[in-house]
């Protein structure tokens, strides 16, 4: 019998507070692609920070065809032959291709590392320009550089993290040929996500942790995305209910011909970007991060200032000059990509972070003096309400788990009656029960006549949730389409598209 | 052969502990009379009776604490200042300059109205000591919120200028024509001194101000909006942003709170103990309230605690000057060792040293 590539025994991980990693077994067979599949929390990126040496073990053993390692330090994952490639790349904007290359491997004659990186990436469909910089480059184009540079050093086990959250459908196609070309090399990678539907198709089995225990082991394809859910929850869950929709006439935002430089180094600028949202209607942004995202966002909220031209209209009232406060008394609540440090502050507690957007809006200063006992009770009201898990109203905001502080940020939004809602990425990085929570409290108040605007990098949120759909590429918007009028490869088409091409694209969609 | 290394580094704390945070200004300070005991042991002075000159010695007279209460009064006013900017991440370092800003600016009806029995002349030293204050730290403020301009270097250096401001005035302009060619200004008359409550002792009403102004401020901090804004605007800015707090206006509020409370300060010193402008109205006590407020943990009932603690080396250093022969430089030498532990304490409250070892393949 062949030993296995990479196993793992009895792995455990403590940290201050928490076990991270509890008796965790994993086997890795030569060839395999293995997935890594758990919520966040459940322990998946500190197992594999002890695959990669990043982090110790404080029990149990790692063995490397069958003999027994222990591994210190990245480097010495690398000199046995465990290549990682990381969700966050860690890449050089201002350097170009073949100088990152470069930068990660052992000093060597850089035209000689030219023909081995077009040599590589040619082998493996990985396309790319050694002499482009970086900051010009897309996500999936960054991620082929970390990815030739881990294949530069001929890695027998390949790590990926999360490698399709940045990515197009499209270009996730051409990640997985070339994922099941390595494969038949006899190489193995254990493959860490949480798109279900992806896992089934390429990995050959799958591990799954819960709370830091391994909770199952199972050939994903024999499972249906449903029940890998559940395995992952623990529990049943419930799939989203489509709703009656019914548009109506009022428009609750208008944003017409916005044009807004990036306050960023290499960020986007936004570009005549125009559409409505009206009463009634969830109206979904797909994109893919970096596109002008965060920097629409902020010109919705007006947290950064004037645009350079183009209006925004809330509840038809001009308010391209309003300060975020005022544009909040018309009715209007956002929620940002960023929950802490921008949402809410983390050292803050619960009754302060409601204060925070909510203070002015529900009436809880008279003559500057702050009601608190108001704002406790409207914070309870969002704990019971969302059923956000808190020690209490005075727990700080750092001490609550992701699902949890963004139940309690969309409830402290949503509590506030608004007439029009802006979320971005409302569940980013939220366990699939807060999933749902979050999904079905906007549901709801948009059933009441509010409008709602979701940005978001996730296209199973965006097509389950949205009435309409636009994308935003390189700053631009496309058309709004009803989506049920559009298709997940045109949106995919349109995610990646240059600025001229995407008019052409929705015509041939 | 590994080669085995072994470093020492720091790892962020998971939770900061609350009661540390408090603990680390009185560890400090316990630390601060060891070294020093250990400092006049090498001068060959008896420790234990220098540090009861120092640190006991102030409190067992009523004398002695009506000193320290007076010594604390610009400390504390000056410190609440800071305390407030320093939340909000605006530091400015120049509050000996807008000291000096308030109390010329303040003294100016005295000086030119020495004959009035006019009751409202204090009240108007005050208001305009507090606007002369404020006008000082205005500078770094436009400079900031047009230019970027670093507040830390435009406040202090502008500290100079004030000081030179001053030595030109009691040089030159508002000398004591009667003053036999020494500088400095006439007395000021009895109606532009701040009134003494118990005759023998220098306790004024500025000490009261003192006193009081902490505990307004710890209300303005702990109930109203403003006092939240403050709080988020120095934690979080992009959340501040977020939720529409501007960043010009905590600029320039924090700096006008701190300009004029530091303002106001110097016109109380000059109206009070000293009762005339001289080229020396400060002896520093715009730099010594910047440890002041670290010490108070910038909280304002704790720079009223951090004041009456600092007061008391500066009086029982001119208590060693006179009875133990020893030299005015020790009194800033403890408060620089004071703000030395307090550093180490306040980091090692937020990170703790761990050992690691690295092992690297010899090749």
């Amino acid at each position: 019998m062949i030993p296995a590539l990479l196993e793992l025994r009895g792995i455990q991980k403590i940290f201050p507070g928490c076990i991270a990693n509890d008796d965790i077994d994993l086997t890795i067979a030569p060839g395999e692609i293995h997935a890594l599949l758990g919520e966040n929390g459940a322990g998946k990126s500190t197992l594999v920070k002890m695959i990669y040496g990043v982090l110790r073990p404080d029990q149990g053993e790692i063995l490397w065809r069958g003999k027994s390692v222990q591994i210190d330090n990245p480097a010495s994952a690398r000199a046995l032959g465990i290549g990682m490639v990381f969700q966050h790349f860690s890449l050089f904007e201002s350097m170009t291709t073949l100088e990152n290359v470069a930068l990660a491997l052992p000093a060597q004659n850089l035209d000689l590392l030219r023909a081995q990186l077009e040599k590589t990436a040619n082998e493996y469909g990985l396309k790319l320009h050694p002499d482009r910089y970086v900051y010009d480059l897309s996500m999936g184009e960054r991620q082929r550089i970390e990815i030739v540079r881990c294949l530069l050093q001929d890695p027998k086990l390949i790590i990926l993290d999360e490698p399709t959250s940045v990515l197009t459908p499209q270009e996730s196609d051409v990640l997985f040929e070339t994922l099941r070309k390595l494969v038949s090399e006899g190489r193995s990678i254990l493959y860490i996500s949480h798109k279900l539907e992806e896992v089934r198709a390429l990995c050959g089995q799958a591990t799954i942790l819960r709370g830091g225990k391994r909770v199952d082991n199972c050939v994903p394809a024999k499972e249906t995305a449903q029940s890998l859910a559940e395995k992952m929850i623990g529990r049943r869950v419930e799939p989203l209910q489509n709703r009656e929709t019914s548009i109506l006439n009022q428009k609750r935002l208008i944003v017409s011909d916005l044009s807004k430089h990036s306050d960023e180094l290499h960020g986007t600028d936004i570009q005549d970007v125009t559409f409505t949202v009206h009463a009634g209607e969830i109206l979904g942004i797909a994109g893919i991060a970096g596109n002008g995202q965060t920097e629409l966002m902020a010109a919705l909220t007006g947290e950064t200032g004037p645009p350079q031209s183009g209006s925004i209209e809330i509840e038809t009232q001009d308010v391209t000059a309003m300060t975020p406060m005022d544009r909040r008394q018309l009715g209007a609540v956002f929620v940002p990509e960023e929950r802490i440090g921008q949402a809410a502050v983390s050292n803050l507690s619960l009754v302060q972070n409601s204060f925070l957007t909510a203070g002015k809006r529900m009436g809880f200063v008279s003559a500057g003096i702050i009601d608190w006992s108001a704002v406790g009770a409207y914070t309870g009201h969002i704990l019971d309400r969302f059923d956000v898990r808190a020690t209490g109203q005075n727990a700080l905001a750092s001490s609550l788990s992701g699902g949890n502080l963004q139940k309690f940020i969309v409830g402290r939004e949503i509590l506030q009656a608004p007439q029009l809602i802006v979320v971005s990425q409302p569940t980013w990085g939220v366990d699939a029960g807060a999933a749902a929570a979050i999904h079905e409290q906007i549901q709801e108040l948009v059933a009441n006549g509010a409008g709602a605007l979701v940005i978001s990098q996730d296209l199973d949120e965006i097509f389950s949730l949205c009435d309409r759909i636009a994308v935003i590429s390189q700053g631009r918007l496309s058309t709004p389409r009803p989506a049920a009028e559009i298709t997940t490869e045109a949106v995919g088409l349109l995610m990646g598209a240059s600025n001229h091409a995407s008019g052409d694209v929705l015509a041939n969609a | 052969m590994p080669l085995e290394m072994s470093l020492l580094t720091l790892e962020a704390r998971a939770t900061p502990s609350v009661s540390a945070a408090w603990l680390s200004p009185l560890l400090a300070l316990t630390l601060t009379a060891i070294t020093g005991a250990a400092i006049f042991l090498i001068m060959g002075k008896s420790p234990g009776i220098a540090l009861y000159i120092y640190f006991v010695e102030p409190l067992t007279s009523w004398s002695g604490l009506s000193e320290v209460l007076v010594k604390a009064g610009p400390l504390i006013l000056i410190g609440v200042g800071l305390s407030i900017g320093f939340r909000a991440g605006i530091w400015n370092i120049g509050a000996e300059g807008q000291f000096i800003a308030g109390a010329l600016l303040g003294s100016a009806p005295a000086i030119f109205f020495y004959e009035s029995v006019n009751p409202l002349i204090l009240p108007l030293m005050m208001l305009l000591g507090i606007l002369g204050g404020m006008g000082w730290a205005a500078i770094p403020a436009i400079l900031k919120t047009r230019f970027n301009a670093n507040e830390i270097l435009v406040s202090l250096m502008l500290v100079y200028v004030a000081e030179l401001l001053l030595i030109h005035l009691v040089q030159g302009p508002w000398r004591n024509p009667q003053g036999w060619g020494f500088p400095g200004t006439r007395m000021f008359p009895d109606a532009a001194l701040l009134p003494v409550f118990f005759a023998g002792y220098r306790i004024h009403l500025g000490t009261i101000i003192a006193i009081v102004v902490p505990l307004l401020v710890w209300f303005a901090l702990a109930k109203t909006q403003f006092g939240f804004q403050i709080k988020v605007f120095g934690s979080a800015p992009l959340a501040a942003r977020h939720a529409g707090i501007g960043e010009k206006r905590m600029i320039w509020v924090t700096l006008m709170i701190g300009g004029g409370l530091a303002g106001l300060a110097g016109v109380i010193e000059a109206s009070s103990t000293i009762g005339q402008l001289v080229p020396k109205i400060s002896p520093g006590y715009g730099f010594t309230a910047i440890i002041v407020a670290f010490l108070g943990r910038l909280h304002p009932v704790g720079a009223l605690l951090a004041g009456i603690a600092i007061a008391v080396t500066y009086i029982g250093g001119e208590g060693a000057q006179i009875s133990a022969g020893l030299p005015k430089a020790v009194t800033g030498l403890f408060q620089g060792i004071i703000l030395f532990y307090l550093l180490a304490f306040d980091l090692l409250t937020r990170y703790r040293l761990t050992r690691i070892t690295i092992s690297k393949n010899a090749t």
